[in-house]
């Protein structure tokens, strides 16, 4: 390489410094311990790995410079095509590295899976017993963010708060399609599936301004899916949640089927007085008066489904997002009807606190489909039999 | 909506004079650009009275080397409309800042990030592959063509019909504004109510069909075909690694094609695989989607490998090394390629164990792949390295992929993929491996193989120009990804709040402007070595002194490719030749039996076209008709008689003087 090579690419790199140090490299200095130890992974990931990756693209230069055709000097042979040591070393190598990256990634993975509550506030704070964690409740909107907390009976839109150092659960779910929930500085990211429940446990350590957003793209309105998520002190976030108490309106079911239609760059909303199943009936799929919600569904189906029954409760489906669809070929658009109101519904799908919890049986299978031992009595008569064969000294 | 009446809804379907985008004027010149390029091609084959000699000599071809010429040809073509996607991208991510929404609409910019990666992957990437692999398999293993040689030709045409429908999505309709793997619900009737689902759907339905055929039919060939004396580990290593990609393409596209026949009974049925209600789950096409789509990284990327291989072992002058361990490593990953699907959603929350068992299979990856680079470095250790193109672009391979490599296994650890999961930083890793890995693969293949499918070597001053381009306009496209991935930034975004990450798109915009050079150059390159092609000219057949079988025969080989088949005694079959002392035999020429052409593949295929393009638009008589006449075309082939011929022994002897005359005339 010629020194004015050298020079050039100096000169090239030095204002890319220069941009990189006014950057915001959220993703590699955040204020969350959960962001921050994923951080530390990417950081051992990839110190383990330039082990390997640096010597190789340097033997790539110094081997293509060495044996270039013009370099008669250097040593040619030509047959030679295998030695067994060199092959263990190039074969050891990369096993050994990934061996390592390997055991990192099982721990990381169960340390930081998102549905693991939290056992630290960060590196030197354990979380105790008295902290209750704070629930917050996600729905991904088209296009835009609803967050309900249930402690407090409030619920915002593309704004949420919480406060410092305390751990948050959240609980999330979408309304139409996919999208993904992220806050860079906070945690990692988790999808929020409509019909389905993700969870995610994270914590704010340093109080500040943070963005968030849908790292899913959901459709036309996907640019605009950005929130504002503010890490606040105790007192601060106590005021947070008094604004939007004073500021907020109704969210019931009819205020959510109105604000779930189809809208973008929506800006802040709040509400004081939410419904407290709501979270539940979105997950379920049943917001809509009069609307089965899935958890029933799912309860009939596995107790046998309804039978024909089962058909005679369709209604026609008036809503669907933006307007009335069904596929050309299609029945017409459906939904079926509830049979037991949405607060029985979900208490339906709940272990029923008056029952004793039965345990259910961990042990292996013995045999091919033998049954669970435990589940089923035993055929007297058949023990009878295979007793009558056991050896006795009677 | 206006009213239309029964007759026209029966006749037209849902298209009306408001799916033609009139109102787009990017679109509208577009078209006027296509429509007189096209007239302008039209008129041209007119005027030189082309058209019956492309009907005859190449259009019903059934000779593997002119079909995979035509398959390049596709790719290269398709190369320009997904390039002119992303460039389009790259502005508008460029202009809007501050408020300003740059010059793309949410429909239009939605259309074109999916249209760019379902281009960029069906129909360049797979094009040029196959044609590589359709190009250089029989001549590598010996053989005189591909083991079903009308199936060959049926399934370019299936894949080109594909490619047709797509882009007639550009002029009449809308394409699919999903992403480029229409993920359920928002793929689904309730959310894209539109016809731009289905164009994607029945796109990838007719072209899927020409990729599962050319998979069976090359896997066949290889198997079935090799020359006496090619046990299967004497095969050359493109060979090999094509052999896998094809055992991939014939396990993998029949989940494509099963889970979007699922997706389409949602869409015409009504029925719930993947809706939100009544028991559908999303989740599952995401699973299955990506049981084809990852085995398809890995389709595009072993052939590349193959070509490093024969290209690193040919310009060093020597043995590759570690063959043995090379084909072990090919043969791992594609194993493997099967077992890592779910870590491309880690963050749908399947769970520490099963995350973590998805993560450590995808490292376990790039150990093989790790083995691959080291036995590249080894074989030009102690060799005589000649910097020719296929050579440069290896190289540039190398020092490029293992960066790629290295973001990728950083993404498979679940928990760094939670913060870096659908970023610019994936997008960037991604493009690090298919530019790097699979284009510049191509790259390397098309100069290297050049002169055996013309006869001349291409022009070596715009061939680097092109080089340099492509190689400095990648880094600069995707680095700024990469460090905006560290920001938090997230793919497919159409504007943005954030001011101080203008700067970084502006540098991948200039990037992606470098790129567009190279594209120029390389296409100057070609036309410039067409012109110059005398003094290019390669009389010997073996311009770059080769290993493997295809560079024994004439540039460009025969009809016939071989006029004996040869006996391989060693895995560089054709340097062992050399080595021996191997004299062309001269006299004793037989008949050769060959396949006749026939254009049953291209009736079917344009019969193809119209059943998708009725499917898509409800136009059900039209959907009906062209299905019965499919159906009556494949019929009518099977009462074909004139399937084959013999090529005289006077003729070949003939041809084999010619080349004889030639090869004393070159030395």
């Amino acid at each position: 390489m010629s020194p004015l090579f050298r020079r050039l690419i100096s000169f090239a790199i030095l204002p890319v410094l220069l941009l990189l140090g006014g950057c915001n490299f959220v993703v590699m200095s955040p204020s969350g311990d959960i962001a921050a130890q994923q951080r530390d992974l990417i950081i051992i990931s990839v110190v383990l790995m330039l082990i390997i990756i640096i010597p190789v693209m340097i033997l790539t230069v110094v081997f293509a410079m060495r044996y270039r055709a013009s370099n008669t000097d250097a040593p040619y042979d030509p047959d030679w095509d295998h030695s067994t040591q060199l092959e263990l070393v190039i074969w050891a190598i990369p096993l050994l590295i990934i061996i390592c990256l390997g055991a990192v990634t099982w721990m990381g993975t169960h340390l930081l899976d998102p549905y693991r509550p939290l056992d630290r506030l960060d590196a030197n704070r354990p979380v105790t017993a008295d902290m209750q964690p704070l629930e917050v409740q996600v729905v991904a909107l088209d296009w835009k963010w609803l967050f309900i907390y249930p402690e407090y009976g409030v619920a915002s839109v593309n704004e949420m708060a919480a406060p410092v150092d305390r751990p948050i659960q959240f609980r999330i779910t979408s309304s139409s399609v996919m999208n993904s929930f992220y806050v860079p500085a906070l945690a990692g990211m988790i999808y929020a599936m409509p019909g389905m429940e993700t969870k995610l446990h994270a914590v704010i350590n340093s109080p500040g301004d943070y963005d968030g957003f849908s790292a899913n793209y959901s459709g036309h309105g996907f640019s605009g899916m950005r929130f504002r998520f503010h890490g606040l002190e105790q007192a601060g976030f106590d005021e947070w949640v008094a604004k939007v108490k004073a500021d907020g309106g109704d969210l019931q079911r009819q205020d959510y089927l109105e604000l779930e239609r189809p809208s973008e760059n929506v800006p802040v909303q709040y509400f004081a007085d939410v419904d407290p199943l709501l979270f539940d009936a979105v997950r379920n799929y049943c917001v809509e008066p009069g609307k089965m919600c899935m958890s029933e569904m799912a309860m009939i189906d596995a107790e046998g489904g309804a039978g024909l029954a089962g058909l005679s409760n369709l209604l026609p489906l008036t809503y669907d997002k933006t307007a009335r669809r069904g596929s050309i070929f299609g029945a017409e658009p459906s939904f079926v009807a509830n049979i037991c109101t949405i607060e029985e519904a979900l208490a339906a799908g709940q272990a029923d606190p008056s029952k004793p919890v039965s345990i259910v049986d961990r042990t292996p299978v013995r045999g091919m489909s033998l049954p669970r031992p435990g589940t089923r009595p035993v055929n007297p008569s058949l023990s009878q039999t295979f007793g009558s064969l056991r050896p006795s000294n009677s | 909506m206006p009213d239309t009446s029964p007759l026209l809804t029966a006749i037209f379907g849902r298209l009306t004079l408001e799916s033609i985008p009139i109102h787009e004027p990017i679109l509208i010149v577009t078209f006027i650009v296509v429509a007189l390029g096209g007239l302008g091609l039209v008129y041209t084959l007119y005027r030189y009275k082309l058209w019956g000699f492309l009907w005859r000599e190449w259009f019903t071809t059934v000779d593997h080397k002119k079909i995979g010429i035509m398959y390049m040809v596709l790719g290269i073509v398709m190369l320009l409309r997904g390039f002119a996607d992303a460039v389009m991208m790259r502005l508008q991510q460029a202009m809007a800042f501050n408020g300003s929404e740059g010059y793309l609409n949410a429909h239009h910019y939605d259309q074109i990030f999916t249209a760019h990666g379902v281009i960029m992957i069906f129909f360049v990437a797979m094009p040029l592959v196959t044609g590589l692999m359709n190009f250089v398999i029989p001549l590598q293993i010996g053989a005189r063509d591909v083991s079903f040689p009308f199936l060959n030709n049926f399934s370019f045409w299936m894949t080109a019909a594909g490619a047709v429908i797509i882009m007639i999505s550009l002029f009449i309709g809308e394409f699919a504004q999903t992403g480029w793997l229409a993920y359920p619900p928002l793929s689904g009737i309730q959310y894209s109510p539109g016809v731009g689902v289905d164009y994607y759907i029945w796109g990838l339905q007719v072209a899927g069909v020409g990729t599962t055929l050319s998979g069976i039919n090359l896997l066949v060939t290889i198997v079935k075909m090799r020359a006496p004396g090619m046990t299967m580990m004497k095969m050359p290593v493109f060979t090999w690694t094509s052999l896998c990609t094809n055992v991939l393409i014939v396990a993998t596209f029949p989940v494509l094609t099963a889970v979007l026949v699922l997706l389409s009974l949602d869409r015409y049925v009504g029925t719930n695989f993947f809706t939100n209600d009544f028991g559908g789950n999303p989740m599952m096409y995401v699973n299955l989607i990506w049981i084809w789509g990852h085995p398809e990284v890995y389709i595009l990327i072993l052939p590349a490998f193959g070509i490093f291989s024969e290209v690193v072992s040919t310009f060093s002058g020597k043995r590759l090394f570690g063959y043995t361990s090379m084909v072990y490593a090919t043969v791992v990953i594609t194993i493997l390629s099967y077992l890592v699907w779910l870590h491309h959603f880690f963050t749908m929350g399947s769970g520490a164990s099963v995350n973590s068992f998805f993560g450590i299979t995808t490292m376990i990856i790039s150990i093989p792949t790790g083995a691959k680079i080291f036995n590249w470095l080894f074989t030009m250790y102690r060799g005589r390295i000649r910097f020719e193109l296929p050579m440069m672009w290896t190289v540039a391979f190398m020092l490029t992929f293992v960066i790629g490599g290295m973001t990728g296994v950083m993404l498979a650890i679940p928990p760094a993929d939670f913060v870096l999961h659908n970023s610019l930083f994936l997008v960037a890793h991604f493009h690090n491996v298919i530019i790097g890995g699979v284009l510049f693969g191509l790259f390397a293949g098309i100069n290297y193989w050049f002169p055996k499918a013309f006869g001349f070597k291409l022009d070596d001053f715009w061939g680097k120009l092109s080089f340099w381009f492509w190689v400095i306009g990648f880094w600069v496209a995707f680095a700024p990804l990469y460090v905006l991935g560290f920001m938090g930034v997230t793919r497919r975004l159409r504007v943005f709040e954030d001011p101080s990450l203008q700067i970084w798109f502006q540098i991948a915009a200039f990037g992606a402007f470098l790129v567009a050079c190279g594209i120029a150059c390389f296409l100057v390159q070609i036309a410039v070595s067409i012109w110059r092609r005398d003094s290019l000219r390669d009389l010997s057949g073996d311009p770059w002194n080769g290993r493997t079988l295809e560079w024994a025969t004439s540039s460009p080989p025969p009809d016939y490719n071989f006029a004996f088949t040869p006996v391989i005694h060693d895995n560089d079959a054709f340097a062992d030749m050399k080595k021996r002392g191997h004299k062309r035999p001269l006299e004793g020429f037989r008949a050769i039996h060959m396949p006749s052409n026939t254009a049953t593949g291209i009736y079917i295929a344009g019969l193809s076209v119209a059943l998708a393009f009725g499917l898509i638009w409800y136009m059900w008589w039209l959907a009906a008709l062209s299905f019965v006449g499919i159906l009556a075309v494949s019929i009518a082939h099977t009462f074909n008689y004139h399937r084959d011929f013999h090529i005289p022994a006077d003729t070949v002897a003939a041809t084999e003087a010619t080349r004889t005359k030639l090869l004393t005339a070159g030395h």
